[in-house]
């Protein structure tokens, strides 16, 4: 049979296949970060979809076993970069759980604060790109000015904004302010007005919908299975939340619900975060009413008394000699852990952080593995994605809020 | 009544008996030990039992003990409840000569990637497992990372050429 006359002629050598193969990555500008998908394409329908992660693999988990506590907290900041204090007060917290360090409620109100903001700027990002995804620009500009909010209130806090080394194990470095709270007070009264303008722009818009509803979904069983946490979850209808189900940094003190969507697509994904901002922004009210609520001395408490770990202030170095010997030996770190084994984790950006550190009395630890939520649940991509065309892919993308810092460790 | 750890354990041993052991609970989690091949059994144990119902895997991982000879690898699961939020973690441990485990991806899809995460860096063998091969190295690389066989590089070592770091005397300067 001989072929028609239209039909191209390849190369000598070449594969004839029906499919298209697009390797969409590793440096792709629609791809938000370092992986690679090598996807199958039929016409522009993707038929199967295989991800390569690790482009960006740093290997903190074997740098942490040669690093005294402390040192470990700049690794975790550039774990997901979008919400660091997150992930530092994650690390903090471990630390203190395994070494039963009591945090004053001061300094636990303040450290609520900064991780609802970090969840803020992290939902801020992942939803307003979602948007540009979907062809809306103007959303991504109008609310990047409050997390340049945001990320002025970390600056004033601990001087850095993006991977920010926020707080000490025991506490926080010095303590908010005045600049600090003014801008947090700043926050409260003007971004309610920019989040509702930012959600009418979309959540009714006629085109968002239609490019996101039904797009990416997953039921809530399969969710479980493939290990999803955080948002991607709750808009798969499961209401799992670390802060309620195991409440660390006094979140326990706090009225928040959980907004929890249904058919697990990006338009309930994009729904849930846009909800839980909300919330968030309840949860910094109470927790800054609460802070104001201390007076005299007890307003200037802004650490635990937790000699051993937490680094003594500077003119006390000069003039004691217990400071002194500490301040030394927590800086040559020579500090030896308490033996142990704790996993502890926080509600993340993304979902569920876990810390499972194992030490053995030295002075690192034996063992540190991070649960990383973007890792795990990047792996039900290719079911998501299946049968789905490649401009949803990106869509999809994007509202799982896949971090790369995160995924590869 | 809320699950606790004493039924949960009593509902393990009352199966596995003598191979559960090693059951103590740091900072109130649940950890046991059990016979390397039981390590399905048990998870299917755990996740199909209505009034357990470990339905979640939360993590998976390896760490290693060089000096447990014959044992020197422990995969450790983090199971949890979310309906009773309860947590249990276990071990199995396996040899580095033969570190040859069962997979748990026919009863969670996410044990997929960190499965092949903890082959990665610690060379455990997954049986049954779908892909198993490298996910965050490079493919050619032909050993295990994260054992301890691989000490991290000494900081205060001298015989290295500084120079070529940005330490040291800098060229042209002397």
């Amino acid at each position: 049979m001989s072929l028609p006359e239209y039909h191209v002629k390849l190369p000598d050598g070449s594969i004839e296949k029906q499919t298209t193969t697009l390797n969409l990555g590793p440096t792709h500008p629609a791809t938000h970060g370092v992986f690679q998908n090598i996807l199958e394409l039929d016409g522009e329908r993707i038929v199967s979809a295989e991800q390569t992660v690790g482009y960006i693999h740093r290997a903190f988990e074997k740098i942490a076993e040669r690093r005294p506590l402390y040192q470990i907290t700049p690794l975790t900041d550039r774990l997901n970069y979008c919400s660091s204090p997150i992930n530092n007060m994650g690390w903090h917290t471990t630390c203190e759980k395994l070494m039963g360090i009591k945090m004053p409620k001061r300094v636990d109100y303040l450290r609520v604060i900064i991780m609802e903001l970090a969840r803020i700027s992290d939902h801020l990002i992942c939803n307003s790109v979602v948007g540009v995804d979907t062809g809306a620009f103007t959303g991504f500009l109008y609310v990047m000015q409050y997390r340049e909010l945001i990320y002025e209130i970390y600056e004033e806090i601990c001087g850095s904004r993006l991977t920010t080394n926020i707080g000490r194990i025991g506490g926080f470095e010095r303590n908010f302010n005045d600049i600090a709270f003014r801008k947090i007070e700043k926050f409260l009264v003007e971004y309610p007005k920019v989040l509702k303008e930012f959600e009418n722009l979309f959540s009714r818009n006629r085109i968002f919908m239609e490019r996101t509803q039904g797009i990416g979904g997953i039921d809530g069983q399969r969710a479980l299975n493939y290990g999803f946490t955080g948002p991607n979850l709750r808009a798969a209808g499961i209401d799992y939340d670390v802060r309620v189900h195991k409440p660390y940094s006094s979140y326990e003190d706090f009225d928040f619900t959980i907004p929890v969507g249904k058919t697990g697509d990006c338009y309930d994904r994009f729904l849930v975060r846009n909800q839980e901002m909300y919330q968030s922004l309840k949860i910094i009210e109470q927790a800054y009413r609460k802070v104001q609520e201390f007076k005299g001395t007890d307003a200037d408490v802004f650490h635990a008394d937790a000699p051993e770990y937490y680094l003594p202030a500077k003119e006390d170095v000069y003039t004691k000699m217990e400071a002194l010997i500490y301040h030394f030996k927590i800086v040559m770190g020579e500090t030896n852990i308490p033996a142990g084994e704790v996993y502890h984790s926080v509600e993340g950006g993304n979902g569920e952080l876990g810390f499972y550190l194992i030490t053995d009395g030295g002075r690192s630890p034996y063992r540190l593995h991070f649960r990383r939520p973007c890792f795990i649940y990047y792996q039900a991509y290719s079911e998501l994605t299946k049968g789905s065309m490649l401009s949803d892919a990106i869509i999809t993308m994007s509202s799982l809020n896949l971090i790369a810092g995160e995924m590869d460790g | 009544m809320p699950l606790t750890n004493q039924q949960i354990i009593e509902r393990l041993t009352e199966k596995f008996g003598q191979d559960i052991f090693d059951i103590h609970e740091p900072y109130g989690l649940l950890t046991f030990t059990i016979t390397k091949d039981l390590n399905l059994k048990v998870l299917r144990f755990l996740y199909d039992e209505p009034d357990l119902g470990f339905t979640f895997l939360t993590d998976l991982c390896a760490v290693h003990y060089p000096d447990n000879v014959g044992k020197e690898l422990a995969v450790v699961y983090h199971l949890h409840n979310l309906v009773e939020n309860i947590r249990v973690r276990f071990k199995v441990f396996a040899g580095t000569e033969q570190p040859d485990v069962f997979t748990a991806t026919g009863i969670f899809e996410s044990a997929n990637w960190q499965e092949r995460e903890t082959y990665d860096f610690y060379g455990v063998n997954f049986v049954g497992h779908p892909n198993l091969k490298r996910i965050l190295n490079v493919d050619e690389m032909d050993y295990f990372p994260l054992r301890k066989e691989f000490p991290l590089e000494d900081q205060t070592r001298t015989d290295k050429d500084d120079e070529m770091f940005g330490r040291g005397n800098l060229i042209g300067l002397n």
